[in-house]
């Protein structure tokens, strides 16, 4: 299953859907909206992110964990066992689906950490480039370094996802395919995202399909990096390893990088990622363009060049942010305390059919969604 | 003393049906290799193909060509290397040259080819988006923090000095000395209309340059010529030179019959005394040595300006230029093997240093790997020809190209390769009055400054053509380049995949 190919450039279709009260819903929706967008994918590759969808593990890391062989599994759960105290390990489930073959071993895991491991794993950290430690800071680090090392190291096995109180189905299918397959309808969260994936140039892989993830980011994307080159590289000097082939990849290890690392705020790491122009810039008050100029200076790399539309996702967050040219849609949609973000309008109005608002989102412009003041995700 | 056995390398053919004997030849040719008696004279063992007579004679009757008397034919014994043979064999000493090396090596630039977008991506056109070459010179920090200040968020962290380029491609080191006044003004004035920067080589900076100081790099080199506080502060960088492509690990010569009233005067030494360059600097025997004059010029300089360490393509660079970031250098030059001089040896010239192409890779694979990218910009040299090559340097992972051949031509040089003598019929190259005269600053700015814009506006297009409207995602992106007619070990050093990958 593991791909060893080139990256597969793709178009594809987006949505998302939050709460802002953090009331769950169930995944129902979210499969009727990408569903409208059928003809944006081509049957090789769907997927949904779901966030409160574990509330009875709520503080566990939840790993969705795709698989070539038993052979990987087992490989695997070694792997996982020596590192992290598994509480739970059992099959996703799913239902027989006409239109979903050749799935690969589907399993996940919720996990506590070991101390020991993360102290020993805490005094080998190169400290230079791992900036300042906050809240829980080498632990997420470590989690991270399990999820490259399986990633990287054991043939077959590929993490979906890994964050708490978070879930990541995909596969290879039409996107309301593979939700029917995954039976999300049965689950209930706050956020729900969304993709269809229209990949131009060999079959999809189950790992290959959206949203990727990194800890509790996800992100489901329409378009292309051509930035890629130097997105992967720069992303290298601070131990992330891209091994899915795939552009998007870089997209969620950025937000790790600069949001929760590097402590950049939201607003800032999209100003990173989406830089304004310069000619803008300079016409910004001085203690702006100070700011700007110095986040272009220092986050070349890590600006994402070429089309792209993205709906990440984060705990208690979402965010729709295009290319600085927009050079794919994003449309976004309000009524009451639910936002919505899609690659079409009709998509929002599927489900919601008369949104208090209905905007299409500025290039380079990020919607930043929370929760309302006080809500817990 | 016996016949020279050193036949000519030129013919020079005059049509004397068509010569209408103005003389205008005779007084162009900068090496005496054109009399008159009754008519023009060629002596053919002077004339070194450079091309001004032919471009000055207003009839067209004047052709140079190569000079058809030939060895009997060798695989080995080239030309080249039984003349040289017979050069030294008569005087005894070292043969010299100019300009950069002119073997038929490997171009790794004419073995790699750019990515285009189709479809999937869509490419951007430049003449209808913005497009962006802005660069800045310096090091930068991994990563930035911020603080709240009256309920906004503002810059917390303190940026080294930084230069802003509106094109990542600049001018290389070319002293005054070794090229003319003119040609150093007309460098320093394209600098400031293409928003670039010149660099004042080893010579020091001539007053008539302080208009354009916040475009010139100022360069301390061993013989430190020129060098004073006023100097340090008149430049927008301050490089240190530790080596050039043309001629590592040897040191440099002006000869006294250069050094007339000014250049004496910006060099701070006698007139019609030779300029010598020690090989290393008296000073720096250590890489602990040099990050002491690292500082010690950014004392001096109040930690105002970006300071550098220039050094030629050896095989050990990678190694060497992780040294120098971590001395403290806020950027690093480094010059390929195909970089220019003014006076050479030619046996070093041609068999020293490696091409700046696997120095950029090896350069920048090693500063990720330590993690120390950012602390550096990466400034890269050595015979670039056209802005192909530019965008090549910089999906190879260098942020900023310096033009010094390119530069010469686009102000007339026809690349000759005799700037030793001091005899150039352009007025580059020289210092003789006559000679500089020729060369028409304001002119000489204007052509350079086009050069600038041009490359400049091709590089905008070969973005557009990537699908990317700012040069910085272009920098690094090795996935944009593919290797044709290269083995694996030279993809591997590279790090690119090869064609059809």
């Amino acid at each position: 299953m593991k791909g060893t190919g080139p990256r597969i450039p793709s178009g594809c279709s987006i949505t998302g859907i939050f709460n802002r009260k953090a009331k769950r819903f169930s995944g129902a929706d979210v499969i009727k909206s990408i569903r409208l967008m059928h003809d944006r994918s081509n049957g090789l590759g769907g997927g949904f992110a779901g966030y409160g969808i574990y509330p009875q593990y709520r503080d566990h890391y939840a790993f969705h964990m795709l698989y070539g062989s038993e052979a990987s599994q087992h490989e695997t759960e070694r792997f996982l066992e020596k590192n992290f105290i598994v509480d739970r390990s059992e099959p996703i489930p799913t239902r027989p689906h006409p239109n979903i073959t050749d799935a690969p071993i589907l399993w996940r895991y919720f996990l506590r950490l070991k101390p020991y491991a993360v102290e020993q794993f805490s005094a080998s950290q190169d400290r230079r480039l791992l900036g300042e430690a906050g809240n829980g800071y080498v632990e997420k680090n470590f989690v991270v370094r399990q999820i490259m090392d399986i990633n990287q190291k054991i043939d077959g096995a590929f993490v979906a996802s890994s964050g708490k109180n978070m879930g990541v189905f995909k596969g290879v299918g039409y996107p309301e395919d593979i939700g029917e397959f995954y039976r999300i309808d049965e689950y209930e969260g706050y956020m729900w995202t969304s993709h269809g994936r229209f990949p131009t140039n060999t079959p999809g892989w189950w790992g290959g399909a959206h949203p990727f993830t990194i800890l509790d980011w996800s992100v489901v994307h329409n378009g292309e990096i051509s930035s890629y080159g130097i997105n992967k590289r720069y992303l290298e000097m601070f131990g992330y390893h891209c091994t899915l082939q795939t552009d998007t990849e870089v997209i969620a290890y950025l937000f790790d990088l600069l949001h929760r690392r590097q402590g950049l705020s939201l607003e800032n790491t999209c100003l990173a990622l989406a830089a304004p122009f310069w000619k803008e810039i300079d016409r910004y008050p001085e203690t702006k363009r100070e700011a700007v100029t110095a986040i272009r200076q220092v986050y070349g790399s890590a600006m994402l060049n070429g089309p792209f539309s993205l709906v990440v996702g984060f705990t208690g967050c979402m965010i729709g942010i295009t290319d600085r040219i927009k050079l794919r849609p994003l449309v976004c949609g309000q009524k009451d305390e639910v936002v919505y973000l899609s690659s079409e309008e009709s998509a929002i109005r599927e489900i919601c059919p008369a949104p208090d608002r209905v905007w299409t989102i500025r290039a380079g412009e990020p919607i930043i969604v929370t929760l309302e003041e006080g809500v817990q995700p | 003393m016996t016949r020279s056995l050193v036949s000519p390398d030129f013919l020079v053919k005059i049509d004397h049906q068509h010569c209408r004997r103005c003389k205008r030849c005779v007084l162009n040719c900068g090496f005496g290799a054109l009399s008159f008696l009754d008519r023009v004279v060629p002596d053919n063992n002077k004339c070194v193909a450079c091309q001004r007579c032919v471009a000055f004679c207003p009839e067209g009757a004047i052709t140079v060509e190569r000079h058809p008397l030939t060895f009997k034919s060798n695989g080995h014994w080239s030309s080249d290397s039984i003349k040289a043979i017979y050069k030294q064999a008569e005087t005894g000493g070292m043969m010299l040259t100019g300009m950069g090396n002119d073997r038929d090596y490997i171009s790794y630039f004419d073995h790699m080819v750019l990515d285009a977008c189709q479809v999937t991506n869509p490419s951007i056109d430049p003449l209808r988006e913005p497009m962006e070459l802005r660069t800045y010179l310096g090091s930068k920090p991994n990563a930035l923090q911020f603080k709240e200040q009256d309920g906004d968020v503002v810059l917390d962290t303190r940026l080294s000095p930084q230069v802003i380029l509106e094109t990542p491609i600049i001018f290389g080191a070319m002293s005054y000395g070794a090229i003319s006044l003119p040609a150093h003004k007309a460098l320093a004035r394209a600098a400031s209309i293409a928003g670039s920067l010149m660099n004042t080589g080893e010579g020091g900076l001539h007053k008539e340059l302080y208009p354009y100081s916040d475009r010139i790099i100022v360069q301390v080199a061993s013989g430190r010529f020129g060098v004073n506080q006023e100097y340090l502060e008149r430049g927008a960088a301050v490089e240190i030179k530790i080596g050039q492509g043309a001629k590592p690990g040897i040191g440099g010569h002006l000869p006294g019959e250069k050094v007339d009233q000014e250049v004496s005067l910006t060099r701070m030494i006698p007139v019609g005394s030779d300029a010598l360059s020690p090989a290393p600097h008296h000073d720096i025997y250590s890489i602990e040595d040099l990050s002491q004059l690292i500082y010690a010029l950014k004392e001096a300089t109040r930690y105002t300006k970006p300071v550098g360490v220039k050094i030629a393509a050896v095989h050990n660079v990678a190694a060497i230029a992780s040294g120098i970031a971590r001395a403290g250098a806020d950027f690093v030059y480094i010059d390929g093997f195909r970089g220019g001089t003014g006076a050479a040896p030619t046996i070093i010239r041609d068999n020293v240093g490696i091409p700046i192409e696997m120095a950029i890779a090896a350069v920048d694979d090693r500063l990720r790997q330590e993690g120390i990218r950012n602390q550096v910009s990466l400034v890269v040299a050595g015979g670039f020809r056209n802005s192909g090559d530019v965008a090549k340097a910089i999906a190879l992972g260098a942020d900023v190209v310096a033009i010094g051949t390119a530069a010469l031509l686009a102000m007339g040089c026809h690349l000759c390769q005799k700037c030793y003598t001091g005899n150039c019929s352009w007025g580059i190259a020289t210092q003789r009055p006559e000679l500089t005269a020729r060369l028409e600053p304001e002119e000489a700015a204007e052509r350079l400054a086009n050069l600038l814009r041009g490359w400049s506006l091709e590089l905008k297009e070969i973005l557009g053509a990537l699908g990317v409207n700012a040069i910085e995602s272009l920098r690094g992106s090795r996935e944009r380049l593919r290797g044709v007619g290269l083995n694996q070990v030279e993809l591997d050093v590279l790090g690119i995949k090869a064609v059809g990958r």
